[in-house]
């Protein structure tokens, strides 16, 4: 009985990310069946992949904003646009080599977040300002970088963007034998941090879940790793930027649960009063989310260039919007402190999917965008269902 | 013609998993001031929601007779149209309209959609008037004391033909000052206009003051009525009535054995942050020892928590200027969390909008300041910080499921016991505590009085701030007085009484204190 009551609570408390992943597989099994089973298809996962990895990258960025108080970036785009330019100046116009060119293409991206989170963190002007200035002053720099023009970029921007990684163990022509591997290794690597952390907590007499429930999780959890990697070895295996996606989901997710900076931010947006007078540099919390949203902007610049093997004056546009939506249907906040890099990249996933599966069935891009504009409207209205509803409870 | 004007019958309210009414019974005569009394959470609030509509019909049992005619209220207009008017403990009014303009709001003096300014203007005068609110009616609300806003609240129930009043801790935010000039007000709209009042508080000598009738409510179930005339209604009597126990002291016993000084203040200088050539805070010099808890006593605005926060880390104010000396070495704060590394803490006067992160639970709220105590390399150790909660939690006796509910959802005390376990976690030498028992219950009062005494026990400099005298009076060992930014006095607690601390106010009062602010 407490041992249900207690799954329960901890079901109710987050509700919003399961409700959220439970809508993620609903859709996927709706276009599943409208798309004659092409929606789920190996090349088609891929694709997935490739298509949605700038906007996953930027709903992780932006969700750290939103947690701090309700704060949007609209710059994101313009960012994009902006390093997608810088890079093309770099590696063609000055001819420096991609590696260089994409460090370059980093800190610039830093820089623009530095200059954003200045003026909203220690001059206190409104982000949604700051960042609608940001919008207009770096797609202008865009454009005065390329003069309006498209320029071509290397080749190693494109692998690195649209590349797979190299089957190392040499593979038998039907399956790619080295993503199998790093499927396995992640799974072990996965049971074993998991047995040592509830060993850990056994050991301190704190409460841990059922035995059989924790087996259970931990078997769906490893068969879900290997689906994916097996899925993906049938076609050209993983793609470099599942793996860049990957370690950020898992990086981003590690900051802001387990670090005091994570901490930080979420006390900001939870009550910024509270956390300055509990000894939390408020504004240094702000810079740096911002600054991060400016890092993590430029890396989705190149990515976002390298697919299109091309830098362009349009670059980005309403990528900020894709990545605010990502992260309010993932359960953030409005108004701050609530909300997970976990649920923004399902929003981003669910955004993808429906991107994917209604360009499959030729729905036009008309239809789509009303589409994605309901489901935001319906996720955040439920949620504020939700939320009024425990208010009375409580 | 004693009748009653309200007849609350076997109100039963449900939420789910609590019964947050139990049968209660409430009648309130016509033309008289009726208190309902009782701990946090007791279901005082919830009574009242249920008679203005807030919780509409049907999600409660009971039946609510107003004036002999049975009411099945849907919402709040409906219970305000048959005259029934609740003014809520946070004030429901627009800062930055004027004061005519909230009185009127949503009872516009207006023909066929269009204001008519003058009348509103003029309306709003006579209104004014009957609440003894002395400004002009253009003035925004903003630029009025919270004592004159209460007044602009009370003036709004007026206009919409107002029978039956009810006010939710009026005078919680209140000065004594303002908080006197209140109670008057009520008994003479009482008296001379008829009006009858509900009025929940929890300053017990106001409601022995002026109610008529005292309703004691605990845990959701009625206890007893008292008459004024009939019955005793001492502050003891209704204490018993409300914890259901004797209180045998309000103030647990300490014994006091102040060491050296521990924490000085000296020549401490703070300007308004809006108008840098306003003094705020003039010269202050205060000591406090090891072991002794300091009162820092003073009307509202006196400049109390100024003073606090321009020490904690220059979290307000411009141009500070002082030293401040712990263990008789100087040291310098720049900023929040240099202060808490060097023992210092404050406990906000406001735990809701200052104190607490309201959407985390309470173990992050605990850790929130000492983060690097639990971490490593910037991780946070997890089980050490649940570890640390739940030893929080049951050494200061937070009543909550668990460590990981919300502190949103935790009553007035418990909230607070979180604000000082995340202090004491920080480990000081120095606490300030800023009404460190407003607004929470007398049971939980106690719990707070023994903590502070044991934190003074094992050595650490206490000062509080409190408006309420008996509190400062009953746990202080030395008090200073505080008027317009400066001290104006200093008195050992044993020799000091509630009149010699307002006497020494007064007499420093540049001016005559102005009602309201």
């Amino acid at each position: 009985m407490d041992l249900i009551s207690k799954i329960k609570g901890a079901f109710r408390n987050n509700m919003r990310q399961y409700a959220m992943l439970i809508a993620l597989i609903v859709i996927v099994a709706f276009f599943q069946v409208l798309t004659d089973g092409i929606l789920l298809m190996p090349r088609n996962v891929t694709r997935l992949i490739l298509q949605n990895s700038h906007i996953l990258i930027l709903a992780i960025g932006m969700v750290l904003c939103i947690l701090t108080g309700g704060n949007i970036d609209l710059s994101v785009g313009s960012v994009v646009a902006l390093v997608s330019a810088m890079s093309a100046f770099l590696s063609v116009n000055l001819g420096l080599p991609v590696p260089i060119a994409i460090i370059f293409g980093l800190l610039c991206g830093l820089l623009a977040g530095m200059w954003q989170g200045f003026w909203i963190a220690y001059i206190k002007i409104p982000a949604f300002i700051v960042t609608l200035g940001g919008m207009l002053v770096f797609r202008g720099i865009n454009n005065l970088i390329l003069d309006g023009q498209t320029i071509g970029l290397p080749q190693d921007y494109v692998t690195l963007a649209s590349g797979m990684i190299p089957d190392f163990i040499g593979g038998n022509g039907v399956l790619h034998i080295t993503t199998i591997v790093i499927g396995v290794a992640c799974s072990v690597i996965y049971i074993i941090l998991s047995v040592i952390s509830r060993l850990n907590k056994v050991k301190q007499g704190f409460d841990v879940m059922d035995k059989r429930a924790f087996i259970l999780k931990i078997a769906a959890i490893v068969a879900l790793i290997n689906l994916a990697t097996y899925w993906l070895a049938m076609d050209d295996g993983l793609p470099n930027v599942f793996i860049l996606v990957a370690v950020l989901i898992a990086a981003y997710t590690f900051l802001t649960t387990r670090t005091i900076a994570g901490r930080h931010i979420y006390a900001l947006g939870g009550n910024a009063k509270a956390a300055e007078l509990s000894g939390v540099n408020t504004k240094k919390v702000l810079f740096w989310v911002y600054a991060n949203m400016g890092l993590l902007s430029a890396l989705a610049g190149i990515i976002f260039a390298g697919r299109l093997n091309s830098a362009s004056p349009t670059a980005g546009v309403g990528f900020e919007l894709d990545a605010i939506a990502a992260s309010f249907i993932g359960g953030a906040s409005a108004s701050g402190g609530i909300g997970t890099v976990l649920g923004a990249v399902i929003g981003a996933v669910i955004m993808g999917v429906l991107n994917n599966g209604m360009s499959i069935m030729g729905v036009s891009t008309f239809w789509q965008n009303i589409i994605k504009g309901l489901v935001l409207l319906a996720a955040v209205a439920f949620d504020v269902y939700s939320k009024s509803k425990a208010k009375k409870i409580a | 013609m004693v009748t009653n004007i309200l007849e609350m019958l076997n109100i039963t309210k449900i939420f789910p998993g609590v019964k947050a009414l139990d049968n209660v019974n409430l009648k309130v005569k016509n033309g008289e001031i009726h208190a309902l009394v009782g701990e946090n959470g007791a279901g005082k609030s919830t009574l009242m929601n249920v008679l203005s509509g807030i919780y509409p019909y049907g999600t409660y049992t009971g039946n609510i007779l107003f004036m002999n005619e049975e009411c099945k209220f849907r919402d709040i207009r409906e219970s305000e149209k048959l005259g029934i008017s609740f003014i809520h403990q946070e004030l429901a009014l627009i800062p930055y309209m004027t004061i005519a303009e909230n009185i009127f709001l949503g009872n516009e003096r207006a023909k066929r959609g269009v204001i008519n300014w003058d009348d509103t203007t003029l309306q709003a005068r006579k209104l004014m008037a009957r609440v003894g609110l002395k400004e002009k009616p253009d003035v925004l609300v903003k630029d009025i004391g919270v004592g004159k806003q209460q007044l602009v609240e009370i003036a709004k129930a007026l206009c919409k033909d107002v029978k039956l009043l009810i006010l939710d801790e009026p005078t919680a935010a209140l000065n004594d000052e303002d908080s006197g000039k209140l109670l008057e007000l009520l008994v003479e709209l009482n008296q001379k206009q008829g009006i009858t009042c509900i009025i929940i508080s929890h300053k017990l000598n106001e409601v022995t003051k002026i109610a008529d009738q005292i309703t004691i409510i605990r845990d959701g179930s009625t206890i007893e009525t008292l008459t004024k005339k009939n019955d005793d209604i001492s502050e003891n009597r209704i204490i018993k009535g409300m914890v259901g126990r004797e209180m045998v002291d309000r103030f647990p016993k300490r014994v006091s054995n102040p060491g050296n000084v521990g924490f000085e203040v000296r020549d401490w200088v703070v300007y308004d942050p809006l108008d840098e050539d306003r003094i705020k805070i003039d010269h202050i010099n205060i000591k406090v020892r090891k072991g002794e808890v300091v009162g820092l006593s003073g009307l509202m605005g006196a400049g109390r928590t100024e003073l606090a926060m321009s020490i904690f880390g220059k979290s307000y104010g411009k141009r500070i200027s002082g030293r401040i000396y712990k263990d008789g070495k100087e040291i310098l704060i720049k900023n929040v969390s240099h202060a808490i590394s060097q023992g210092i803490a404050y406990l906000t006067e406001d735990r809701k909008t200052a104190g607490l992160v309201l959407i985390d639970d309470i173990r992050r709220n605990i850790t929130l300041s000492s983060l690097g105590k639990i971490s490593k390399n910037g991780v946070v150790n997890e089980s050490r910080e649940v570890q640390v909660a739940k030893e929080f939690r049951t050494k200061l006796n937070i009543r909550s499921s668990s460590v990981f509910q919300l502190t949103g959802n935790l009553s007035g005390g418990n909230q607070q016991k979180v604000v000082i376990s995340k202090w004491i976690f920080s480990e000081p030498d120095v606490l300030i505590l800023d009404e460190p028992t407003r607004g929470i219950d007398v049971g939980a009062k106690y719990e707070i009085y023994t903590i502070i005494n044991k934190l003074a026990s094992e050595n650490k400099c206490v000062l509080v701030i409190s408006s309420e005298l008996p509190e400062i009076l009953g746990i202080c060992d030395r008090v200073y007085v505080m008027n317009e930014g400066r001290i104006v006095g200093e008195m050992d607690a044993k020799g000091a009484s509630q009149e010699s601390i307002m006497r020494c106010i007064i007499q420093n009062t540049s001016e005559p204190i102005a009602s309201g602010q």
